[in-house]
Order: C-alpha cells, then sequence, then structure tokens
C-alpha cells in the first residue's frame, strides 16, 4: 500500500503550485495509467487522508485512467494493450513489449478559487 | 449561481523527485562503472538466501556490496555479512518499499567507494507491488519467483514482473515436491513481459547458479564496455 505516500506527494505538489499562485485549490486533476501500478480506489481514498489539515482539506482528487497502449511489431503501428495478463496487441494478439502509453502518474490541473 | 471553476494546468510528474534522485544515482553509478542489480520479490522467496550464495561466489573474482531494505529488522544484514561482502540495511519503517533517496541516503552513509566496486546489488523490501512504481537508479532489476508460490504469481502481480528485466525462479530443488509446473509459469511470465530472459535455480544446491554467474559477468563486461565508448 504505497498509495498514502503517493497522495501526501500529490498534496505537497498542488500545495506548492497553489501557493505560488495565491489561490485555494478545489480539485486536483490526475492523470493515471493503468500500468503505474498505483490503484486509483486505493489512492482515491487516501487522498482525504493525504489533505489531513493541509490548505487543501476538503478538496477532491478527479482521476482520469489513462488506458495502455503499446507498439505491435506485427501490425507496426500503436495498438491497445489487450491486458495487463496478456501483454499484446489487442488487435492482433502479437505480444508487444514495448510500452507507448499507460505509466502516466501526474498532475495535470488544479481547479481553484 | 456557482461560476465556472477555473483551471490551471500544472502537469507535473508526481514521482518526479524520486526520478530526479534515482536519474542522479543511475549517473554515479555509471561514473563509478559499478554494475547495480535491484531485487524484488514477495516475502519469502528466498531473496536473502540467493544474495547471500551470489554475492559468494562473485565475491571470488569481483568486488561486490549490497544494500538491503527490510521493514523492521536487521537479520538480513546479519545473514548476508556470512558471505563477508560489506553489507548495508535499511530499514525502512512503515514503508513497503525502497525510494531512491533511501538508497543514496545508505550510499552516504556507507561511505563506500564505488569506483572500487564491480557489483551493487539492492534487495528491495519482499513486496510485489509497491516497488514497481519506483525507479532506484538500478541497471538490471531482477524479479524472484519461487515454486512454493504457485504458477500464477505473474498473472496476479503482472507490473512488477512487466516493470522487471530479468526473473529466475528460485527454490528449484522443490520444484518436484511442490507439484510445480514450471512450462506454465514460464508462459505467464511470457504473457505478462513478452521475451522476459528466465532463470531457474537453487540457491540452496547451487544448480542453475553457473547460469546465472556467466550471465552478470556478461552483463558487466558489456556495461564497461559500453561506458568507455
Amino acid at each position: 500500500m504505497h498509495e498514502l505516500s503517493i497522495a501526501m506527494s500529490i498534496v505537497d505538489l498542488a500545495q506548492e503550485e497553489a501557493e505560488q499562485r495565491g489561490v485555494q485549490v478545489n480539485a486536483v486533476h490526475l492523470k493515471l495509467g493503468v500500468l503505474s501500478g498505483v490503484v486509483k480506489e486505493a489512492l482515491l481514498s487516501s487522498y482525504e487522508m493525504a489533505c489531513g489539515d493541509t490548505p487543501l482539506r476538503g478538496s477532491r482528487l478527479i482521476i482520469e485512467e489513462v488506458p495502455a497502449v503499446v507498439f505491435c511489431p506485427n501490425c507496426k503501428a500503436q495498438r491497445p494493450l489487450h491486458s495487463v495478463q496478456f501483454f499484446g496487441c489487442a488487435e492482433c494478439g502479437t505480444p508487444a513489449s514495448e510500452i507507448i502509453q499507460g505509466k502516466e502518474l501526474e498532475v495535470v490541473a488544479l481547479e481553484i478559487q | 449561481m456557482n461560476p465556472e471553476p477555473r483551471m490551471v494546468e500544472v502537469r507535473r510528474n508526481v514521482l518526479k523527485q524520486n526520478d530526479v534522485v534515482a536519474r542522479a544515482l543511475r549517473n554515479r553509478f555509471h561514473t563509478a562503472g559499478v554494475f547495480v542489480v535491484s531485487l524484488v520479490s514477495s516475502p519469502g522467496s528466498g531473496k536473502t538466501t540467493f544474495l547471500e550464495k551470489i554475492l559468494t561466489q562473485l565475491r571470488c573474482r569481483y568486488r561486490v556490496a549490497a544494500l538491503v531494505g527490510d521493514l523492521a529488522t536487521e537479520n538480513d544484514a546479519a545473514r548476508l555479512a556470512r558471505s563477508q561482502a560489506p553489507v548495508r540495511q535499511i530499514i525502512t519503517g512503515t514503508l513497503c518499499h525502497l525510494e531512491a533517496a533511501m538508497v543514496q541516503n545508505a550510499l552516504d552513509e556507507a561511505e563506500w567507494n564505488l569506483s572500487a566496486l564491480d557489483f551493487l546489488f539492492i534487495e528491495n523490501v519482499g513486496n510485489l507491488v509497491c516497488p514497481s512504481s519506483y525507479d532506484l537508479g538500478e541497471d538490471l532489476r531482477v524479479v524472484l519467483l519461487s515454486v512454493t508460490e504457485g504458477e500464477d504469481k505473474p498473472l496476479k502481480y503482472p507490473t512488477i514482473f512487466n516493470s522487471s528485466d530479468l526473473a529466475i525462479l528460485t527454490k528449484g530443488d522443490l520444484t518436484a515436491a511442490v507439484e510445480f509446473d514450471t512450462g506454465s509459469a514460464l508462459r505467464n511470465i511470457q504473457a505478462v513481459r513478452p521475451g522476459m530472459q528466465v532463470f531457474q535455480l537453487s540457491a540452496k544446491t547451487g544448480q542453475g547458479m553457473e547460469e546465472l554467474l556467466g550471465f552478470l559477468q556478461q552483463r558487466l563486461v558489456n556495461f564497461r564496455t559500453a561506458a568507455a565508448v
């Protein structure tokens, strides 16, 4: 369960950005890749705890899940991943190990007032 | 009526801090010419026994050292000290994984001369989930799977297998006793990480250790050749 320490990093990062701008954060928008190794539900439940008594208390975490995309050596193109249990092209089934997208763990925007 | 929420774009990687430290570590390791191998696995898969044996065997010809992560005890460092290689424990407290900064601190405290090392091993905390997100600056991440754990572990923990460079099936001497289906385990590893190289060994009997030693020696040669270019 490393989601709490990830949530605390998100809160620190958002707070730093908010202080620089002199604003209050209502919500943090996060891109979360399905291959990031971070579980969405655990992160959401850790977030409130991580906000604690910080100025972000009461703010929301809005997670956009990013699907995995691999480069298929057979199609010679970017294709959706079949599944994490079968690391291959969703269209032709060829094993594919080059990850194009899906490892994101990124704060993309803040909703402020 | 509520005004439209105001949005500001940020675009910042949450693990940037770790990645920055990991990159600095990797540069430091490359400059020193030390090949760094990290080990990840579930608790009880035989990481420490494997490390003790590999340190002992490598020590005949190479200069080796190890950092070992553990939640609470220094037992692993005490066991590994039997290999007579320099070993330092990183006690993570409640943290379920190692982070790059912890490796950096441990190295600073140990005051090892990295240039005088050929191999540095980093044993992560026994955990198949959390370590996958944290780069430690290693050149090779090895995931260990013991035959007593079951063939479907790769399917249950695909991310750690996918983020590793090499897999080792450990406790090979128990394969028959626990009716481990090696073929099925190998297929599952290939399903979650196509093309992954796998070694099968028993640290206890020594079976399969030669092949792995040969592989590590070759990787060190390649690493040094690449650095010299």
